[in-house]
């Protein structure tokens, strides 16, 4: 589920509240993502890749918040993680001509 | 960019007019907004969420079941049809083989970025999801249809003989609107009975009540069996790691056959001993027979998988972890609104079906069509419900609005006043008849009657129930579609005793010759099964 907006990182551009596809964030009067419906989080990974610059962390379990804390997202480096291994970047998509998901299409039968 | 345009609060009471409105966001309801735009037709997209992220195939890397054309096509349509229980019709599948293939290749004249082979040609069957999806919205927003992103559908609008529009909320401030259509496409996706597997939470069967609501009926809700491996409280409900997976006791022994061989490969052979050993305690994973390049491909290539895996700080192919096996419904099972017509007709008057929301019995018979045939199907499902919801639309220039009534009415109107009835209860109850494996992966008489009663009960319990008002209609109505969903499923996995694809029944443990046919589901407080064959012959004898 979604547990960490960075304040630090977040640029206020309201694209997360915009694309999540569960409706989850509200944003306070300062512009800042607001986690409003946390249950509703579907834990897609999805914001993450759109962020423009990596202030969101979604942890695995997807029944219920684990309590995770930006200092230890921070420290292991996972900002920004699912969007550096598909190769999307600041937001932005890339990478789908580097999936080499065919040879696994083989490989499997 | 993601749209550039700020979504504008919905006012109270907004009415829009259109000839076709698309109902979902996923990859059949992009499809369908294209097809009809092309077609020349005014489009209204209204999504649940937002179109480029919702759904199941946004968040995952799907195959295609993609077949070019030549003499190898009807063999392979034969080939496969061969594992679809029967049930496909070799005429569906070569028209959506086909299809699908030209609409690939579209994608490739409209730049998608897909990956080359080893000589520089093109690898088009394979589509990564949130690459495709917002491909697909951009192509959306370029052909000039209305993007209603946050504005689920809760009712449709129609008269006595046809579908002629639809009203929902903006999830931002609970506002109404109305939509006055030509005709309407539902391409809202599956129901995942609230099993919280990736991009489900919010595929609630939406479309089948809907559907039902206006008259439809659906078929194929038994072959709703269909369970996929995934990290222990994970949502990464993708099986193709598993293939290369060892499974284990809690006791760290290795997980054997009959013959006392390991179980591997636990998107096939293994999946059945897998859901054996979890009813009796958990079940961990090793993918520990990847070898280093299948590892490499494996993490490059199905990044979403290891999320979990890195975010919990284990490495799969050295450690064990625990594993799940998550319940899919119609999302990889293949129930749907029943398709009557080769535009993806619904038999009612301006009403379509695609994608997950319609039957996918017609290409995939009584097995999952999870991954390529589902991913083709949305593909070829959306372009023939646009082009026919367009049509439509011209043949239909006169439409008097006045006349159409809204057609909704559990969970968002009656004269129900209890105010007891809690939603949350409601939703707990259903996902616990339906989503255990004792309950769908394998069936019984005894069981199924059980869930009978209590699935009667909550359906009642809605509808006594006060009827919700603002933003909490749309919980209202997930509820009561998956309420119905899971009665619907629950009467044709009564009527079917045999076991036959992913229906498996543990007191009719084999397939009956005599019942290689559909079974058609229909109603909402009175809910009917018919073997299709049946109802075909009663219908010549008049």
């Amino acid at each position: 589920m979604i547990e960490v907006i960075s304040s630090d990182r977040c640029i206020r551009c309201d694209i997360c509240e915009r694309v999540c596809p569960a409706f989850v964030f509200d944003r306070d009067e300062t512009g800042l993502p607001v986690i409003a419906r946390q249950d509703d989080c579907q834990t897609c990974f999805l914001c993450e890749i759109y962020c423009p610059t990596d202030a969101l962390y979604v942890a695995e379990a997807a029944h219920g918040p684990i309590g995770i804390a930006e200092a230890e997202v921070v420290e292991r480096d996972l900002f920004g993680a699912y969007a550096r291994s598909l190769g999307w970047s600041r937001g932005r998509a890339g990478g789908a001509q580097n999936d080499p998901t065919r040879h696994i299409r083989v490989a499997q039968v | 960019m993601a749209s550039r345009r700020k979504e504008q609060p919905t006012e109270d009471g907004r009415h829009m007019e259109t000839d076709v409105l698309v109902v979902g966001g996923g990859p059949a309801a992009a499809w369908a907004a294209l097809s009809a735009a092309e077609a020349g037709a005014r489009v209204i997209l209204a999504d649940k969420g937002y179109h480029g992220t919702s759904g199941a195939t946004a968040p995952s890397n799907t195959g295609t079941w993609c077949v070019p054309p030549g003499e190898g096509r009807a063999a392979s349509v034969e080939q496969r049809f061969k594992r679809t229980a029967g049930l496909a019709d070799r005429r569906w599948m070569l028209r959506a083989a086909d299809r699908a293939y030209e609409n690939l290749q579209k994608l490739v004249d409209w730049g998608y970025p897909f990956p080359s082979e080893e000589d520089g040609s093109l690898y088009i069957a394979n589509l990564r999801g949130p690459d495709y999806m917002r491909f697909m919205r951009q192509r959306v927003q370029k052909a000039g249809v209305t993007i209603l992103d946050h504005h689920p559908i809760l009712e449709l609008l129609g008269d006595e003989n046809h579908v002629g529009g639809a009203a929902g909320l903006s999830r931002r401030n609970g506002a109404s609107f109305s939509v006055a259509a030509g005709a309407v496409v539902l391409a809202t996706g599956g129901c995942a009975f609230f099993e919280r597997i990736l991009g489900g939470t919010g595929l609630t069967g939406d479309g089948y009540l809907l559907a039902a609501e206006a008259g439809a009926s659906l078929s194929g809700m038994e072959f709703t069996g269909k369970y996929t491996l995934a990290p222990h409280g994970s949502s990464l409900n993708k099986g193709l790691p598993f293939r290369w997976a060892t499974f284990y006791r809690e006791s760290g022994e290795v997980l054997r056959d009959d013959r006392g061989e390991p179980v591997t490969n636990g998107i096939g052979g293994g999946e059945r001993q897998v859901a054996e050993a979890l009813l009796s305690g958990p079940v961990y994973a090793r993918l520990d027979l990847a070898e280093p390049a299948i590892q490499d491909w494996l993490r490059r290539g199905q990044p979403n998988c290891f999320q979990p895996y890195d975010r919990m700080g284990i490495n799969p192919f050295e450690q064990l972890f625990r594993v799940d096996l998550k319940y899919e419904g119609t999302v990889r099972g293949t129930g749907g609104i029943r398709i009557v017509s080769s535009d993806c007709g619904t038999g009612i008057a301006g009403l379509y079906a695609a994608g997950d929301a319609a039957s996918r019995e017609n290409v995939t018979g009584g097995v999952s069509g999870g991954g390529a045939i589902n991913a083709s199907w949305a593909i070829a499902s959306g372009w023939w419900s646009g082009h026919g919801a367009a049509h439509h639309a011209r043949s239909r220039k006169h439409r008097d609005f006045a006349r159409l009534r809204p057609l909704g009415a559990t969970g968002l109107r009656g004269a129900g006043q209890r105010e007891d009835v809690e939603l949350a209860v409601a939703a707990r109850t259903v996902h616990d008849e339906i989503v255990p494996l004792d309950r769908s992966y394998w069936r019984k008489a005894n069981v199924l009657e059980a869930s009978r009663r209590i699935l009667e009960d909550v359906w009642a319990g809605l509808n006594q129930a006060k009827p919700s008002v603002g933003i909490e209609r749309l919980r209202a109505r997930e509820v009561a579609s998956v309420t119905a969903s899971a009665r619907w499923t629950v009467a044709a996995a009564l009527l079917r005793t045999e076991s036959r694809g992913v229906h498996r029944r543990s007191d009719f443990p084999r397939e009956d010759e005599r019942q290689a046919s559909r079974i058609i589901v229909s109603g909402l407080d009175r809910v009917s099964a018919l073997r299709e064959d049946l109802a075909l012959e009663t219908a010549r004898e008049g």
